[in-house]
């Protein structure tokens, strides 16, 4: 059994958190967090230098052909460092959904330019309030034109195309919902930022306005191209919540080491201890839900679905739970804007949501396992 | 990433499956495997009994302690072997529990401090099973604090007399030795003055008390000893050496990975697919669901925790202390999990008979027995100690009974 990642993975995920730590430290975070900038353009041009926006991208298409164990090594380093860039609805959504479903064409077109940097990609699904349903997608298509609202939109401000859920039929089965494909600098959408409790990640309302679209993936297939998309991007997005919560622990930890009270560090006293010690169980029991998503996720087995919402809903907790007690080792200096706890539970708290609410994926896991011990 | 056997290990799974197949005491194979929570009671067969003869059949194979040298009783196999083999025995694993205290604990600080003639008369003997060990460590004044023994242990000639009492000595009733420590010199802090010993445990003067415990079953015992006479040469380590002797020990203890903890998931999931309630199926329950979700997720994360800890020892490294998670998740688990598969039946879900209840009273007995699985082997309490001294590096308790005398100690809170 070799259930780790390669030496060849430890040594790109040990150059990804150098690159990050040059390239991507609190205060580049800042920037976005304080408004100064939407994105990192710097950061984003550096990721693409190193080859990790096209890590798991085939080289005919412009990518480094390497795979989806080393896009997740370096999604770990992206969430520990808090990168303030579109790699996730980039990486894990567009381009997996164009990988999945894309023709040849709209692969040349697009995967070349992901993978330079050159195009900034994201899924408009959501249709405001409500967790991923094809019951919830309302926006229409008539005749190559889309009209209608998406909200939130990770990303949707800054994004060159986006990939659009669509309804395309009303008979109340998941073959209503089709997939398209929209420049979104070609007009007929409207963009609008909004705010959320994460600024260092950008969210927007995408309005559709007689917008031309192009099909991605047969009629009727795009609940079940979606599904996939989701249940890989949950494997990626675990990892960077694996990555943000072990940091937070860090950072609850050195605290603890460094901050003196009662004439000793606080890190002696059994009441932080056991609270840091709790968040050391959480991660663990996330990074090895990860380890067996990633798996799956590389193998493409058929044990994904389960693994994939395992890996999410283990690592949604672990990263909620050391960012809130992150806060809690620091006492008030954990609440002040100064210090860069807020910044990780912000990000724990809205990348636990982006991919639809835990409680989705604790009903996705169950149905799953049901489904697995009926058959 | 993948969890292939190397050609290696391929090789040693299939000899080690074949022999299994061939020499198990299949007659028992259904009753062990339903006996998944709490201990293993065999209907109409001494649990000792039936253990001590696949033990002994194991050891004739070359299949006991196989970790040991095999001058020792073992067959000098490699860690990864040896999870290997504990995989492939399966539900007869369940019968190695007399053993697996003297395999664990006892058996290595023997070899690691007894001399070449106490290995070779005892270590055999122990991997076949027909010496089973005890360890006497715990005393109603040590608990937790195991260096706080009061257990005297005074010096006569070249021998050593002993009084005091232990607690908590699991299968004490049915030992043939016992691994003891005691207290040498009382007159230096309690850590130094501690010196460890083995001995027969049918010796003149040792009383074994069982203790009725909450769950209503005795498994644990009262050791009681009354001017019991040691030889020195039943000493392990040098005189006020004990405490760093019992760190081989607990060492042990807690390196023994693949060793699979109950955490009462599977049958959870199982018992809520088929419990129908007033609104339906209990797993079609949002907040069951909900619950069902985080602990599906604990139970693979430990079984993942343990695959990565195999992967180190397939590559030839020491797992790192990931492990140390393994029993403080699980004993929580089983006590959340007891808790509400009875809530989930209402007031009857009070009820223990077999015939009255659901799923063979298995989650009353899990709820009355849970509580020492968070006890037991380090409380979750120490256990949160060592995670966070020995994996985070925090500084270890102020201890204000370190650099007393240990007869200076106060004996009494108020």
């Amino acid at each position: 059994m070799n259930f780790d990642f390669s030496d060849d993975q430890k040594q790109m995920r040990d150059a990804a958190r150098k690159f990050l730590s040059e390239q991507c430290p609190p205060k580049a975070v800042r920037t976005v967090l304080d408004g100064k900038a939407a994105y990192d353009k710097e950061l984003w041009k550096g990721l693409a230098e190193m080859g990790f926006l096209g890590v798991a991208i085939p080289e005919e298409f412009g990518g480094a052909g390497a795979g989806h164990l080393e896009l997740c090594v370096i999604a770990e380093e992206m969430g520990r460092a808090l990168a303030p860039a579109p790699f996730s609805s980039t990486v894990y959504l567009a381009a997996e959904a164009i990988l999945i479903a894309g023709s040849e064409a709209q692969k040349q077109t697009w995967l070349p330019k992901i993978a330079s940097g050159e195009a900034i990609g994201t899924l408009a699904l959501f249709e405001g309030k409500g967790n991923p349903s094809p019951k919830a997608i309302k926006l229409a298509a008539s005749g190559g034109t889309l009209n209608g609202v998406k909200k939130p939109v990770p990303d949707g401000a800054i994004a060159d195309f986006a990939i659009v859920a669509v309804r395309t039929g009303s008979t109340g089965r998941d073959s209503d919902i089709s997939l398209f494909l929209v420049d979104l600098k070609a007009g007929g959408v409207e963009v609008k930022s909004l705010t959320n409790v994460d600024p260092t990640r950008g969210q927007a309302e995408l309005t559709f306005k007689n917008a031309k679209a192009e099909p991605l993936g047969a009629t009727g297939d795009g609940w079940s191209i979606l599904s996939q998309v989701l249940d890989r991007a949950a494997v990626l997005v675990a990892f960077e919540q694996v990555g943000g919560a072990d940091r937070a622990l860090e950072m609850g930890r050195d605290y603890a080491l460094d901050r003196i009270a009662f004439g000793r560090p606080i890190g002696s006293f059994q009441a932080v201890k056991h609270m840091l010690a709790d968040m050391y169980v959480s991660a663990t029991l996330a990074r090895s839900n990860c380890y067996y998503g990633a798996w799956a996720l590389s193998t493409n087995a058929s044990e994904l679905p389960e693994a994939a919402a395992a890996a999410r809903i283990s690592a949604t907790q672990a990263f909620q739970h050391c960012a809130k007690n992150n806060i809690q080792v620091h006492g008030g200096m954990g609440f002040t804007w100064e210090f860069d706890c807020h910044m990780y539970y912000r990000r724990a708290n809205a990348v636990a949501l982006g991919l639809g609410s835990l409680s989705y994926w604790e009903d996705q896991l169950i149905d799953r396992m049901r489904k697995k011990n009926a058959a | 990433m993948n969890f292939d056997d190397t050609p290696q290990e391929a090789e040693f799974r299939s000899l080690a499956r074949k022999w299994v197949a061939a020499n198990a005491p299949k007659e028992f194979e259904e009753e062990l495997s339903k006996s998944s929570l709490g201990r293993i009671r065999l209907a109409r067969h001494d649990m000792v009994e039936v253990g001590k003869a696949w033990q002994k059949k194991k050891a004739e194979g070359g299949w006991a302690c196989l970790h040991w040298p095999k001058e020792y009783g073992g067959r000098g196999a490699t860690p990864i072997e040896k999870v290997i083999w504990q995989q492939e025995e399966g539900v007869y694993g369940k019968l190695t529990q007399p053993f697996q205290i003297g395999e664990g604990m006892c058996g290595p600080t023997v070899m690691a401090f007894g001399s070449e003639d106490s290995k070779r008369r005892y270590l055999p003997k122990l991997a076949s099973g027909d010496e089973i060990w005890c360890q006497l460590f715990s005393e109603p004044a040590g608990g937790s604090d195991v260096a706080g023994l009061r257990t005297r242990a005074e010096k006569k000639g070249d021998n050593w007399i002993v009084n005091g009492q232990k607690i908590w000595t699991s299968g004490a009733h049915y030992s043939d030795y016992g691994l003891l420590i005691t207290r040498t010199d009382p007159n230096v802090p309690k850590h130094k003055g501690l010196t460890m010993f083995f001995l027969d445990m049918k010796s003149k003067g040792v009383e074994v008390r069982p203790i009725k415990q909450a769950n209503g079953m005795q498994e644990f015992n009262e050791v009681y000893f009354t001017d019991v006479v040691i030889p020195d040469h039943q000493r392990l380590g040098a005189v006020g050496d004990g405490w760093n002797v019992s760190l081989t020990t607990l060492m042990n203890e807690r390196m023994s990975i693949g060793s699979r903890l109950a955490t009462g998931f599977p049958e959870m999931f199982e018992f809520c697919s088929n419990l129908m309630t007033d609104d339906g199926l209990a797993i079609d329950d949002p907040a069951t669901r909900s619950k069902l979700a985080s602990w599906a997720v604990k139970a693979s994360g430990l079984k993942y925790t343990s695959y990565r800890a195999i992967s180190a020892l397939s590559k030839g490294e020491r797992p790192g202390p990931e492990n140390s998670i393994g029993k403080l998740v699980s004993g929580m688990m089983l006590q959340d999990i007891a808790t509400y598969a009875m809530d989930l039946q209402g007031a009857a879900g009070a009820l223990t008979g077999d015939a009255e209840e659901q799923a063979r009273g298995q989650f009353q007995q899990m709820l009355l027995s849970s509580p020492s699985m968070r006890i037991a082997g380090g409380t979750d309490e120490i256990l949160r100690n060592i995670i966070a001294e020995r994996v985070l590096g925090l500084p270890g308790d102020i201890r204000v009974d370190k650099d007393v005398p240990f007869n200076k100690i106060p004996t009494k809170g108020r």
